[in-house]
C-alpha cells in the first residue's frame, strides 16, 4: 500500500499514538487506561506504520523482535513482584514510595507500575508478532 | 541445610553457563559444590551422633499450614553424605566421561537438579515438601535417562521411568496426606511422634498407598521393570541413580516411616514378601545378562529388594542390617558402575564374555573395581562382608534366610563378572585398544572401593558413627549397633560359607545357563514390562480414537460439541435451580438503549445473512463498536476503550488474513442451517438468563465494597479496575499475560514455521 497521504499522516500520527499509549499506561492507576489498553494502542500505532510503509521498517522501529518483547514483558512483570519478598511480604505485594521534587506535586512510585509496564510489553509483543507474521505472509 | 539444597538447585541452572565459559575448570568448580556439601554434612556429624536432630525451617505455605522444614537426623545425614559424596565423585568423573559431548552442559544441569531434589527428599520433614522433592527426582531422572533423546530406546525408557515413578508418587501423596490428617501434623517427625495411629480405620489404607509410592520408586516387584531400562542414561548418571539416590528414595521412605509403618499388618506382611521376591527376581535376571551395565542394573533391583525385606522385619537387628546393606551397596555399586563406564569408554566393549585381561592396561581401574567386587561378594574384611553377616543375623524366618543366601550367591557371581573377570586372564582384542582412563575417572572407583575396605577394617567406628545414628531413626529408638568382623562360629558364618559355595557353583554353571537364555527370554513376554507396554498402547489408542471423534477438523462439529455441552450443563443447572422471578424489578428500557440494541441485533443479523466475508466483518465490527457505546453510557470507560482498540485490531488482523482464506462458499444446506438455529438460540437463552441471574444471585458477600474502600488506601489508585488488575489480583494477571504470550508464540509458530516437504507434520 503506497499512498502518499497515508504515509504523511502516519508520520505524524504514530508518535502521537505511541505517546498516547504511554500516557494510558502511566495514567492507568488513577484514570481510565492501563497496561493492556496502552499496549493495544501502541500495537494499533505500529500496525498503522506497517500498513503505510512496510513490515520491515516497522520492525526496525521496534528494535527488538516482537516475541522477544513479549518475553521481556513477562520478565518485567514477574520481577516486579520480587522486591516485596525482600521485605518478607507475599510475592507481588505492591511497594510504594513517594518522590519529592521541588516545584512538583509529590509523585508516588510503586512496583505495580512496573507490573503494568510488563503487561504493556506482553500485549504489544504478542499483537505485533501475530500481525507481522500475517503481514509478511501476504508480502 | 536449606542453603545447601538451594545452592545445588541453582547451580543446575548455572552449570551450562559455567561449562561453556570455563570448560575444564568449570567441571572442577562444579565438583567443588557437592564436595563442599559433603564437608558441611560431615561437620554436623558429632551433633547428630549424640542423638540430636538439626531442624531448619522457613515459612512456605502459611495458609495451608506447611512450612519448608528440613530435618537432619542420623538417617537423613547418612543419605546426605552419600548424595553429596558420591555426587562429587560422579561430577568429577562425568567431566572426563563426557569430554567433547556437546550435550554435556545439559547433562550437568539435570544432574545437579537431581542432586538437589534428592537431597530435598531425604531432608524434608514436611510431607508436601517431601512430595514436591520426590516428584522432582522423578522429573530430573527423566531428563537424565532420556539424555540421548535422539534414540527411541532412551526416550521410551525415560518415559517409562517417569510414568511408573510419577504415578507411584501420586499414591504416595494421597497416603501422606491421609497420614498427616490422622496424626494432626504435617511433618514426618510429628507423624512419627503421634504414636496411636494404628487404630484409625484408614491407617492400613494410607500405609498401602505409601507402599505403592515407595515400591514404584525403588523398583520393587512387580514394578522392577523400569529400572534396568533406565540404564539408557549415560553411565555416570546410572552410577548415581543406582548407587545412592533416586531408586533409594523408596527405601529411604520405608526406612523413615518404619517406626509407625510396622504397626500395620499390611506392612508386616507385604514389605518382607515383596522385598524377598524382588531380591530373587533381580538376582536371577542379572545372572542371565551379558552386558556390563545390565548385570549391574538387575543386581540393583536385587539389592533394593534386600533392603526392603529388612525394613519389613520388626527387629532392631533388621534395622541395623538395612542401614549396613544400604551403605555397603551405595559404595560398591557406584564404584562398579563407574568401572563399567571406564571399560566401555576406553575399550568400546560392553559384553562381559568378550572382556578379559585388562589388568595390565588399566591397573588403577582394576584395583578399584576389585575392592568393590570383594565388598559386593561379601568377603572379609570388606564392609560388604559385615553388611551381609548382619543381614543373615536379621533374617529370622527360614524362607527369608534362604532367599538372602540365594541372592547373596548370585551377587557373588555378578561381582565376579563385573569387577574381576574383565581384568583377569588373557588379554582379548577390543574395538579400541585399551588404555588407562584419566585420573578424574579412575579416582572414583578407587576412592569408593577403598572406603568399602576401610569401613570394614574399622567396624567399631563404622557402627557407632555411621550405622547406629541412622539405624536409630529406622528403629525409632536409640540402639547399640555393634558390628564386628569376627563373631565366632555362628549361623551367619555358616550361611556365608554356603553362599560362597553356591556362588562358586553358579560361576561354573554360567556357560550352561547362558545357552538356555533364549528359552528364558521368551518368558519375558509374560512379564510386567509387557503389561506396561500394552497399557500404554491402549491409552494411545483411546486418545487417538477420541481425537478422531471429537477433533475431526470441522469447525461446525466443534461448535456443535461445545455449544451442546454448555446447554447440557449450564442450561440444565439453570433450569433446575434458578427461580423465574429474576425477571422482576428490572429498570425500564431507555430509548438510547433500545437504539443501540437494535443496531447490535441488525448488524449481527447482517453478519449472518451476508454472502461475502468483507460484509460480514463489517457488520460484526458495527456490533462491536455498538457494545463499546454501551460501556461508555454505563460508565465503564476502561472497557469501552479496550473494546474499541480490540475491534480496530481485529479488523486489521482480518484484513491481513483475508488473502489467505479460500473463496467464500456456503457449505451447508438450508435444513441443516435451520437445525443449527436450535443450539444457537438455546445458548443465547442460557446466556441471557445467566446475565439476569448474575445480577440477582449473591453467593458471597459483595466484594466491590472492599475494592472501593481499599483501592486508594492500600494500593494508591483511583481506577479500581486497574488497581484490581495490577495489585489485588496481580497474580491472576501474571497468569493471563503468560497465557497470552504462549498463545502469541503458538500463533507465531503456526504462521511462520511451516513444515517442509509434502505431508508435513501434524
Amino acid at each position: 500500500m503506497s499512498s502518499l497521504i497515508l504515509r504523511t499522516a502516519t508520520r505524524y500520527l504514530v508518535p502521537l499514538l505511541l505517546l498516547f499509549s504511554i500516557y494510558l499506561l502511566l495514567a492507568g492507576h488513577n484514570y481510565p487506561g492501563g497496561g493492556f489498553v496502552g499496549g493495544l494502542a501502541a500495537a494499533a500505532g505500529l500496525s498503522l506504520y506497517a500498513l503505510a510503509f512496510d513490515v520491515a521498517s516497522a520492525k526496525r522501529m521496534l528494535k527488538i523482535s516482537p516475541t522477544g518483547l513479549a518475553g521481556l514483558g513477562l520478565l518485567v512483570s514477574s520481577a516486579s513482584g520480587l522486591p516485596a519478598l525482600t521485605e518478607s511480604r507475599p510475592y507481588l505485594t505492591g511497594l510504594w514510595t513517594v518522590l519529592h521534587a521541588p516545584g512538583f506535586e509529590p509523585l508516588k512510585v510503586g512496583t505495580p507500575i512496573l507490573f503494568d509496564l510488563g503487561v504493556y510489553l506482553v500485549v504489544l509483543g504478542v499483537t505485533m508478532s501475530i500481525i507481522f507474521a500475517l503481514a509478511e505472509e501476504e508480502g | 541445610m536449606l542453603l545447601v539444597v538451594a545452592i545445588l538447585g541453582v547451580s543446575a541452572f548455572a552449570a551450562p553457563l559455567l561449562l561453556r565459559r570455563c570448560g575444564r575448570w568449570g567441571v572442577w568448580a562444579l565438583t567443588a559444590l557437592p564436595a563442599a556439601g559433603f564437608l558441611y554434612f560431615i561437620t554436623k556429624w558429632p551433633a547428630i551422633q549424640s542423638g540430636t536432630a538439626l531442624v531448619s525451617s522457613i515459612r512456605w505455605l502459611p495458609a495451608l499450614g506447611h512450612d519448608l522444614t528440613l530435618r537432619l537426623d542420623g538417617l537423613a545425614l547418612l543419605f546426605a553424605v552419600l548424595i553429596c559424596g558420591i555426587g562429587a565423585v560422579v561430577v568429577a568423573y562425568s567431566g572426563g566421561y563426557l569430554r567433547g559431548d556437546p550435550a554435556a552442559p545439559r547433562f550437568f544441569a539435570s544432574l545437579f537438579l537431581f542432586m538437589a531434589s534428592m537431597l530435598g527428599v531425604t531432608l524434608a520433614d514436611d510431607v508436601v515438601a517431601l512430595f514436591v522433592f520426590w516428584e522432582l527426582t522423578s522429573f530430573s531422572s527423566y531428563l537424565l535417562i532420556g539424555h540421548h533423546h535422539e534414540e527411541e530406546k532412551s526416550r521410551k525408557a525415560a518415559l517409562q521411568a517417569l510414568l511408573v515413578t510419577g504415578l507411584g508418587g501420586l499414591f504416595l501423596l494421597a497416603g501422606l496426606l491421609m497420614l498427616s490428617d490422622m496424626a494432626g501434623s504435617t511433618t514426618l517427625s510429628g507423624i512419627l511422634a503421634s504414636g496411636q495411629l494404628a487404630d484409625h480405620p484408614y491407617f492400613d489404607l494410607s500405609i498401602g498407598l505409601i507402599l505403592v509410592g515407595a515400591f514404584t520408586k525403588s523398583a520393587q516387584f512387580p514394578f522392577h521393570f523400569w529400572l534396568p531400562n533406565a540404564m539408557a542414561a549415560p553411565t555416570p548418571a546410572s552410577a548415581y541413580l543406582h548407587s545412592s539416590t533416586m531408586v533409594k528414595a523408596g527405601v529411604y521412605l520405608l526406612a523413615r516411616l518404619r517406626p509407625i509403618g510396622s504397626d500395620s499388618a499390611l506392612w508386616d506382611a507385604l514389605v518382607p514378601a515383596i522385598g524377598a521376591a524382588t531380591l530373587l527376581t533381580g538376582a536371577l535376571l542379572a545372572y542371565g545378562q551379558k552386558i556390563l551395565k545390565r548385570l549391574l542394573a538387575y543386581t540393583t533391583v536385587g539389592a533394593l529388594g534386600m533392603m526392603t525385606m529388612l525394613l519389613g522385619l520388626d527387629s532392631p537387628t533388621a534395622g541395623k542390617a538395612a542401614v549396613a546393606v544400604l551403605l555397603a551397596h551405595a559404595l560398591y555399586k557406584a564404584a562398579l558402575f563407574l568401572t563399567a563406564g571406564i571399560i566401555d569408554h576406553e575399550t568400546g566393549e560392553k559384553d562381559v564374555e568378550r572382556l578379559s585381561g585388562l589388568r595390565r592396561q588399566m591397573p588403577l581401574t582394576a584395583a578399584g573395581a576389585a575392592l568393590a567386587a570383594v565388598s559386593m561378594m561379601g568377603l572379609p574384611p570388606s564392609f560388604g562382608y559385615i553388611a551381609k553377616e548382619t543381614l543373615y543375623a536379621a533374617a529370622v524366618n527360614p524362607v527369608l534366610l534362604v532367599s538372602a543366601v540365594l541372592g547373596g550367591a548370585l551377587f557373588l557371581v555378578i561381582a565376579y563378572l563385573t569387577g574381576l573377570k574383565p581384568f583377569l586372564g588373557r588379554i582379548r582384542p577390543t574395538p579400541h585398544p585399551p588404555h588407562e582412563a584419566e585420573a578424574a575417572m579412575w579416582a572414583g572407583p578407587m576412592i569408593l572401593g577403598l572406603l568399602g575396605l576401610v569401613l570394614g577394617l574399622a567396624p567399631g567406628f563404622t557402627s557407632s558413627w555411621l550405622v547406629a545414628p541412622a539405624a536409630a531413626a529406622v528403629v525409632g529408638e536409640p540402639i547399640a549397633a555393634k558390628l564386628t568382623l569376627w563373631h565366632g562360629i555362628s549361623r551367619e558364618l555358616i550361611a556365608s560359607g554356603v553362599t560362597l559355595l553356591l556362588g562358586l557353583m553358579a560361576v561354573g554353571m554360567r556357560r550352561y545357563v547362558l545357552s538356555l537364555l533364549p528359552a528364558i527370554a521368551s518368558l519375558n513376554a509374560l512379564g510386567p514390562d509387557r503389561s506396561y507396554e500394552r497399557a500404554l498402547n491402549g491409552l494411545m489408542w483411546m486418545a487417538g480414537w477420541q481425537t478422531r471423534r471429537l477433533q475431526c477438523g470441522s469447525l461446525q462439529v466443534y461448535l456443535w460439541i461445545t455449544l451442546s455441552f454448555v446447554i447440557a450443563t449450564t442450561g440444565w443447572y439453570f433450569l433446575k435451580h434458578i427461580p423465574v422471578s429474576i425477571f422482576h424489578g428490572l429498570s425500564p428500557v431507555r430509548f438510547i438503549d433500545a437504539l443501540i440494541l437494535s443496531l447490535i441485533i441488525l448488524s449481527t443479523a447482517g453478519a449472518i445473512m451476508s454472502r461475502s466475508r468483507l460484509a460480514a466483518f463489517a457488520s460484526l465490527g458495527v456490533a462491536g463498536y455498538a457494545i463499546a457505546i454501551f460501556f461508555v453510557i454505563y460508565s465503564a470507560p476502561d472497557l469501552a476503550m479496550t473494546q474499541l482498540v480490540v475491534e480496530t485490531l481485529t479488523v486489521i488482523l482480518l484484513v491481513l488474513a483475508f488473502y489467505h482464506l479460500p473463496p467464500f462458499r456456503v457449505r451447508t444446506t438450508a435444513p441443516v442451517r435451520l437445525l443449527e438455529l436450535v443450539p444457537a438460540a438455546l445458548v443465547g437463552l442460557v446466556m441471557f438468563g445467566l446475565t439476569l441471574a448474575a445480577n440477582r444471585i449473591q453467593y458471597a458477600p459483595n466484594i466491590s465494597g472492599f475494592f472501593n474502600e481499599h483501592s486508594w488506601t492500600s494500593a494508591y489508585g483511583k481506577n479500581i479496575v486497574n488497581v484490581i488488575l495490577v495489585d489485588f489480583r496481580a497474580l491472576d494477571t501474571l497468569g493471563e499475560i503468560t497465557v497470552l504470550a504462549v498463545a502469541g508464540l503458538g500463533a507465531f509458530a503456526l504462521l511462520k514455521l511451516k513444515p517442509s516437504g509434502k505431508g508435513g507434520g501434524p
